[in-house]
């Protein structure tokens, strides 16, 4: 099991270098440092001399390698835009995003698991039917369309919610929380739904085929000749086994969702990671772009390790044995 | 005895009879083929052209539908922002989302499926390190690096140019996302194939592995492909939608469905609900009725799909 | 006596598409309590169907269509199923044919034993630990408190039958119905597992059903024999008497086709042709098609079972001739 996670540890960390490396050459292709910090009225001499000192004009390998020191300290350039470091730019929209992703994680693992089980158990059911019809209908909807509608349905109309923003925070030490406040959960509500509204169906989608599919096999079957109750053979025989294969897309399925984040924070104007990089993109502030680029991967590297680990934990083939 | 024409031996088929008698597919079908026909037909299906400055005037933008207080008879469904018919530029715009959307999961299905035999065929270290990279890929969600590409993409070229060649531009950076679904697919089935005697059998009677791969195992792979590509399509227009909806995809002035729910979008709050919402319920009966064609699909021919 | 199983006339089906599917058909047989029963027959006889639908667990979408199974004064066959949630695994315990399958892979053996335990009897998770170590010693399991805490994977193959063997001893059952339970083995394990089983039963006064195409093995264990063919069974009697002078000509190709029946040398003899399949039963007896001794009557009637002149039950138009 250590030999497996080391393995893991070290496979996320080229990953990570990977990445850094991609982020690192599209920062050299776009700007000019130079004349960011210079302005355009100084000769090309001068320019070429304040290079030097930078040490711009050192081999790619060099600039990559102080970009990476640089990197681990948790400096990864400066916003244009903000005039701020980029990292702590990020760091302050983190909150917002977190928040939604957390809400909606919620209400995904809410619904979808009883839903599923319960479309897999007894699939010919009507409310299965409806379910199972309801979630294709689910996925083919867009994120964002999902949000407009709510927003033309329950502000628009309605004048029910707040259609935009996060309403009243309350700070606790750096963290920007809306969960304090009864605004802050008005505010909420419509874009978690929106967020989770695709991955939802999706989960019920995938649990209810994983568990159908387990429910074929002999230890099912053997379960009810132990005559086990209902129960016990649905929640710890059938259910327990389907967990691993939901758990590694699942794992897959939380990168999706920071990428829908995006989509909801456009649409709702969240303050959030996803807004500002849509904000960045357009006023072409490349260094918060790429280091947006390095955060959202650095959280996917470490969520899809941490998944893997978790499988391993779950699965007692992996645990002895230490391989997949 | 004369053999059967093609055509007569796939009449009597299962495939056929299935189909015709599951109605939800049949319906899926039907809706998916006017929808395609009017799309790819939409210079000769469409009253009004929303590409020629000559048919557009400010005057008319905001029209609501023809049924609704307010409404003119020429627009059917009324007219978007800049006063173009919204049928009209619907129907262009539907257009422009097939073509990304089917162009794109070409380019998927080509890159894919070299991959995949690649990996299945070299086995050991080649396919190990592909097969990493497409985990690696796919996990970071197709969404994210498709958003990505483009975003740098458009910071290289600048918006004006970025537009002008958005089309292939969007089918470049939606194929090349989505690769490793194909990828996977095609390297299980391989994988599956080549331990099947015939492949033995080949392999014994000295042909090259060349024209093993191509005549002899990938027909085989073939129908995960096919059913895998049905479901692609539609995540391809939905990801070309959410590329155009955050402004990274096609631009107003030749919109597809999702820059037009994206520009419509503002004009929600001052009632135009119609701007956004038939533009949104079109890509929906069209993401929804491919999707319903791939669940039959994959149904009928359920191949063992590599999962994860 | 009451005999403890008697089912009589039991008749299996499964809805499909097409229309119902007979796969048993008219199936009666009887157990005294103690007694071993082997159930013998090629792959797809029916000889699996019938020893499931005994706990009524046949697999979608498959249903008891007709008959009665009497169970110590109770009729399985229209139990709720509540009711027969508590005979499951209790009065009658199953084996299954591979014991790499039919142990869940991310329960402890613990877990697995305690359950059927705590679903039976009244007892704490301590006692329940107890009866399990006790019949995991019983099948001989080396230091089985430390295996409870393990996995099915950590077990070969073997190992783990004897585990799911301890499990169906769990509640002292007085019927286990084993379904191929060593087809799956190693061969050099199969007759350990053969034996432990029959020093079982003997010792418990267990009644014993064994399902199995392997007439050697059940001629080792069993007292009684049914054999059955295409969905009914064909030839029933003591299994001495129908391993010696089989009555049925399938019966008779079957012990031919043993290895140690010719003499060394011999060319191995086969049945001719295949069992037919359910979607396309041959009218008259189901056997004519490879049956050397058909005449008219076999390919228009179906025989029933009728005793011939060495006491076994036959069904066969020519019982008394071949």
């Amino acid at each position: 099991m250590f030999a497996f996670i080391v393995r893991r540890i070290a496979q996320a960390i080229i990953v990570m270098l990977i990445i850094s490396f991609i982020g690192f050459a599209i920062k050299q292709s776009f700007g000019d440092p130079v004349r960011e910090i210079t302005g355009v009225s100084v000769s090309a001499a001068e320019r070429e001399k304040i290079r030097d000192e930078l040490g711009l004009n050192d081999p790619f390998m060099v600039q990559f390698g102080r970009f990476m020191q640089g990197a681990v300290k948790g400096d990864i350039g400066r916003s244009f835009f903000y005039k701020k470091s980029a990292l702590d730019v990020i760091l302050s929209k983190a909150p917002a995003t977190l928040e939604l992703v957390m809400c909606s994680a919620l209400i995904i693992v809410i619904f979808s698991v009883p839903l599923g089980i319960y479309s897999a158990i007894r699939p010919k059911a009507l409310f299965s039917r409806f379910v199972m019809g309801g979630s294709i209908v689910g996925v083919s909807i867009p994120v964002f369309l999902t949000a407009i509608l709510m927003i033309y349905v329950f502000s628009v109309e309605l004048h029910w919610l707040p259609s935009y923003g996060r309403g009243e925070t309350v700070n606790l030490g750096g963290w920007r929380t809306g969960f304090l406040t009864l605004d802050g959960w008005e505010h909420l509500i419509m874009p978690s739904i929106a967020l989770s509204s695709i991955m939802l169906p999706l989960f019920i989608r995938l649990i209810r085929s994983e568990m159908m599919e387990v429910l074929e096999n002999d230890y099912i079957k053997y379960a009810w000749a132990k005559g086990l109750m209902p129960k016990r053979v649905w929640i710890v025989h059938a259910f327990k086994n389907t967990l691993l294969p939901v758990i590694t897309v699942g794992g897959v399925q939380l990168g999706t969702m920071i990428a829908f984040t995006i989509l909801t924070e456009t649409v709702f104007q969240w303050q959030g990671m996803g807004f500002m990089f849509i904000e960045a993109v357009e006023r072409g502030d490349a260094p918060l772009m790429v280091a947006y680029l390095m955060v959202v991967g650095l959280i996917f590297v470490v969520v899809n390790t941490v998944v893997d680990v978790i499988y391993g934990l779950v699965n007692p083939q992996v645990r002895i044995t230490g391989q997949k | 005895m004369k053999t059967r024409s093609r055509w007569q031996r796939f009449k009597e088929s299962y495939f056929l009879h299935d189909f015709l008698h599951d109605k939800v597919a049949l319906t899926s079908f039907c809706i998916l083929a006017v929808l395609l026909f009017m799309g790819f037909a939409a210079p000769l299906v469409a009253p009004f052209n929303p590409y020629d400055a000559h048919n557009i005037d400010i005057m008319n933008a905001e029209i609501p539908p023809s049924w609704l207080p307010g409404g003119d008879t020429t627009f059917l469904l009324g007219t978007d922002a800049q006063g173009r018919d919204l049928f009209s530029t619907m129907l262009y715009g539907m257009r422009v989302s097939l073509i990304i959307g089917i162009g794109a999961v070409c380019l998927q299905a080509f890159l894919g499926i070299m991959v995949g035999l690649v990996a299945g065929f070299m086995g050991k270290r080649v396919e190990s390190i592909l097969m990493r990279v497409a985990d690696v890929q796919l996990s970071f969600s197709t969404y994210m690096v498709a958003i990505f590409i483009s975003a740098i993409f458009q910071a290289m070229f600048g918006v004006a140019k970025y537009e002008e060649i958005a089309v292939p531009l969007l089918i470049l950076v939606i194929g090349f996302a989505e690769w490793p679904q194909y990828a996977r697919t095609v390297r299980a089935s391989v994988l599956a194939e080549k331990k099947k005697e015939y492949v033995e059998a080949a392999k014994v009677i000295g042909l090259s592995q060349k024209r093993i791969m191509w005549r002899h195992v990938l027909p085989n792979t073939l129908s995960p492909v096919f059913v895998i590509s049905t479901i692609q399509v539609a995540n391809a227009i939905m990801s070309e939608a959410a590329l155009s909806f955050v402004g990274l995809g096609m631009p107003v002035t030749q919109p597809s469905l999702g820059s037009l729910i994206n520009v419509g979008f503002e004009y929600i709050f001052s009632g135009s609900w119609w701007i956004t919402m038939f533009p949104g319920i079109v890509l929906v009966l069209l993401i929804l009725v491919i999707n319903l064609l791939g669940d039959w699909l994959r149904d009928f021919l359920n191949p063992k799909l590599y999962k994860g | 006596m009451q005999p403890l199983l008697d089912v009589k006339n039991l008749s299996v089906e499964f809805a499909l598409r097409q229309g119902p599917l007979e796969a048993v058909k008219n199936v009666s047989f009887s157990l005294n309590k103690g007694e071993r029963l082997g159930l013998v027959g090629e792959s797809g006889a029916g000889k699996s169907v019938t020893g499931f639908s005994i706990i009524n667990l046949i697999s979608k979408p498959g249903y008891i269509s007709n008959g009665s199974i009497m169970f110590e004064g109770q009729d399985l066959a229209k139990m709720p199923f509540d009711k027969m949630r508590g005979v499951r695994g209790n009065r009658i315990s199953m084996i299954f044919q591979d014991p790499m399958m039919t142990l869940n892979p991310v329960l402890t053996i613990g877990t697995q034993m305690i359950e059927t335990v705590m679903a039976h009897m009244d007892v704490t998770r301590k006692e329940a630990e107890e009866i399990a170590l006790e019949k995991l010693r019983k099948v001989y399991i080396p230091s089985p408190r430390k295996r409870l805490a393990q996995y099915p994977h950590e077990f070969s193959g073997g190992m783990r039958q004897r585990i799911v063997i301890a499990i169906s001893l769990l509640t002292d059952p007085s019927l286990i119905i084993a379904d191929e339970p060593t087809t799956a083995l190693d061969v050099t394990i199969q007759a350990e597992i053969m034996d432990l089983l029959l020093e079982l039963c003997e010792t418990d006064n267990m009644g014993l059903i064994l399902i199995t195409h392997d007439l050697a093995v059940v001629s080792e264990v069993t007292q009684r024999i049914a054999v059955m063919y295409a969905g009914g069974i064909v030839e029933t009697g003591s299994t001495r008497q129908v391993t010696e002078t089989p009555g049925h000509p399938y019966t008779q190709g079957l012990i031919a086709a043993l290895p140690q029946s010719g003499a060394a040398g011999d060319r191995l003899t086969q049945i001719p042709g295949a069992m037919p399949s359910l979607m396309n039963m041959p009218a008259g007896c189901p056997f004519n098609p490879r049956c050397q001794h058909c005449t008219d009557i076999c390919k228009q009637e179906l025989p029933t079972l009728k005793e011939n002149k060495s006491g076994i039950l036959v069904a066969c138009h020519h019982a008394d001739k071949v």
